[in-house]
């Protein structure tokens, strides 16, 4: 039997954050990971946001393999016919420290697992965690690829389905309320091309979502990121909208569709595709994250559900790295005591409360239900688009007056509904 | 315009190491189970189909291992593992 100070499953950023800092503090980690190699199972949409974090990992990001930074902001909203687009660029998004950057999870993981190899935790790719070992109800290993390992304490960075929190009893399995499916190109594509068509210079790069019939009102939507010679462009789905309405809608088909309309197409043009994904994505934010310890384990990353959709924003990765520190700070705060019980390891809680993130799930623990109006995927869609529709078309004829263009859409019963839907804001 | 790939085709460009067993089963006589009629039209690689019967059968090359399957059947429906270590979906992108 092996006994190690702490076992980290997964390394994805959750893991390899806990790692990172708890590598070179006189403890031994092993960090267990399922893929051929770190970084092999995991998929960002994505863009990830380092200011919350920079300060957490300073050594990290100078020569970090990120792809481009964000410097155009795009929302598109996507009727059946017509779309309406937002770009938001702003000289502060050229400044640096740059405040985001688009990544691709494999090359970032893979990169960032050498790192924390190099600061002396051990990393063993290729393993598969089956169970954890549970004593008197205190969780004192896992069993993986057949093998007993024991420690002091689990912490569980095993991805959004969260098995060992299962297994551990920490929490019962998921349902679908709570998630949705992300489904993903990585298309290749100049990176001069890539500047051109996205109004690009050197290395800045584009983020733009899309809401509405991408996903035929269901909750979702699309979303297009550009890394140095490659876009990354995909859906989401709301998975639980997909069983109840969805019909004969079929999820890839939905991905083809997006791909096919023309303000993506002429985008993707002579792209070719490189990788297809697929990934599950937490949406119930604050009111869904599962509990965060129990004796002798932690959970962070998405395992903890530690993924929020700001309407605007969506983010996972920063929350996933910072969880991963604060896990290790307890643990780091735990051995130095010798204790690795339920009320030691509760100070995991108590940083979080302190920090960026329980703050920021907690400030925004309304959004899920406000981004969860049906009305935003499909009815303002068409809404907006209509309107811009009747204000850009000129008719053989006499144009009739703005006013009355828009009042036809903006009858007294749409404003209230609008003014209901808008005062949900309020609690954001 | 682009030609829409197919399905088949964008999972072929990706990489798999193969596993000794398949790592996702639909349980023996859940076959006809309406959450795995919901997941032919989910499952992002189109894994599950569904024949004149109303049964649902599984074929597992070109998982993608997201998890939505659990998610929708359950574990009693399916006896539903990732693959063992270092077999199935190895990103090169991600």
């Amino acid at each position: 039997m092996e006994k190690f100070d702490v076992i980290i499953v997964g390394a994805g950023l959750a893991g390899l954050g806990a790692a990172y800092t708890l590598a070179g503090q006189g403890l031994e980690v092993l960090v267990l990971e399922r893929g051929d190699y770190p970084g092999a199972k995991n998929v960002t949409g994505g863009r990830i946001y380092v200011n919350p974090v920079r300060d957490l990992f300073p050594d990290l990001w100078p020569d970090a393999p990120l792809e481009r930074f964000i410097v155009h902001e795009g929302v598109t909203l996507m009727a059946k016919e017509r779309s309406v687009a937002i770009d938001y660029a702003g000289d502060e998004l050229r400044q640096e420290p740059h405040q985001s950057y688009s990544v691709l999870r494999a090359r970032f993981d893979r990169w960032f697992a050498e790192q924390v190899e190099a600061k002396g935790a051990m990393i063993l790719p290729k393993i598969r965690v089956e169970n954890v070992i549970k004593e008197k109800g205190k969780i004192v290993g896992v069993l993986a690829g057949g093998d007993e390992l024991h420690a002091d304490v689990v912490i569980a960075c095993d991805g959004v389905l969260s098995l060992i929190g299962e297994q551990a009893g920490l929490h019962p399995a998921e349902t679908p309320h709570n998630y949705a499916l992300g489904i993903k190109e990585v298309i290749a594509l100049d990176g001069a091309k890539i500047n051109d068509r996205f109004h690009l210079q050197g290395n800045e790069g584009a983020a733009r979502l899309f809401i509405g019939e991408v996903t035929r009102g269901l909750f979702g939507g699309g979303f297009l990121y550009t890394n140095k010679e490659s876009v990354s462009l995909g859906i989401v789905i709301g998975i639980e909208d997909m069983m109840e309405k969805g019909g004969n809608l079929e999820a890839p088909a939905l991905m083809d569709a997006f791909k096919a309309r023309p303000e993506i197409a002429s985008l993707i043009r002579g792209g070719a595709t490189v990788e297809y994904a697929a990934h599950l994505i937490p949406e119930g934010g604050f009111k869904a994250l599962h509990p965060l310890h129990g004796d002798g384990i932690l959970v962070a990353g998405d395992a903890a559900g530690f993924a929020l959709n700001m309407g605007f924003t969506v983010r996972g990765m920063e929350y996933a790295l910072a969880s991963g520190y604060y896990a290790a700070k307890t643990v780091l705060k735990a051995k130095a005591v010798g204790r690795f019980d339920a009320e030691t390891l509760s100070e995991y809680g108590r940083l979080l409360q302190e920090s960026f993130v329980l703050k920021d799930f907690q400030n925004f623990q309304a959004t899920p239900s406000f981004v969860n109006n049906p009305r935003f995927f499909s009815h303002y869609p068409e809404l907006k688009g209509n309107i811009f529709r009747d204000i850009y078309s000129i008719p053989a004829g006499p144009k009739e007056r703005l006013y009355p263009t828009i009042r036809k859409y903006l009858g007294w019963g749409e404003m209230w509904a609008m003014f209901k839907d808008f005062r949900e804001v309020t609690k954001i | 315009m682009n030609d829409p790939m197919d399905l088949k085709a964008k999972l072929g460009i990706d990489v798999f190491k193969p596993g000794v067993a398949a790592h996702i089963k639909i349980s023996p006589g859940r076959e006809k189970d309406p959450r795995l009629q919901k997941m032919a039209m989910i499952c992002p690689a189109g894994l599950y189909a569904k024949n004149d019967r109303g049964e649902v059968s599984l074929i597992i090359d070109g998982c993608l291992e997201c998890g939505s399957c659990r998610l929708v059947c359950g574990n009693d429906v399916l006896e539903w593992a990732y693959p063992e270590g270092g077999a199935g979906l190895q990103l090169r992108f991600g």
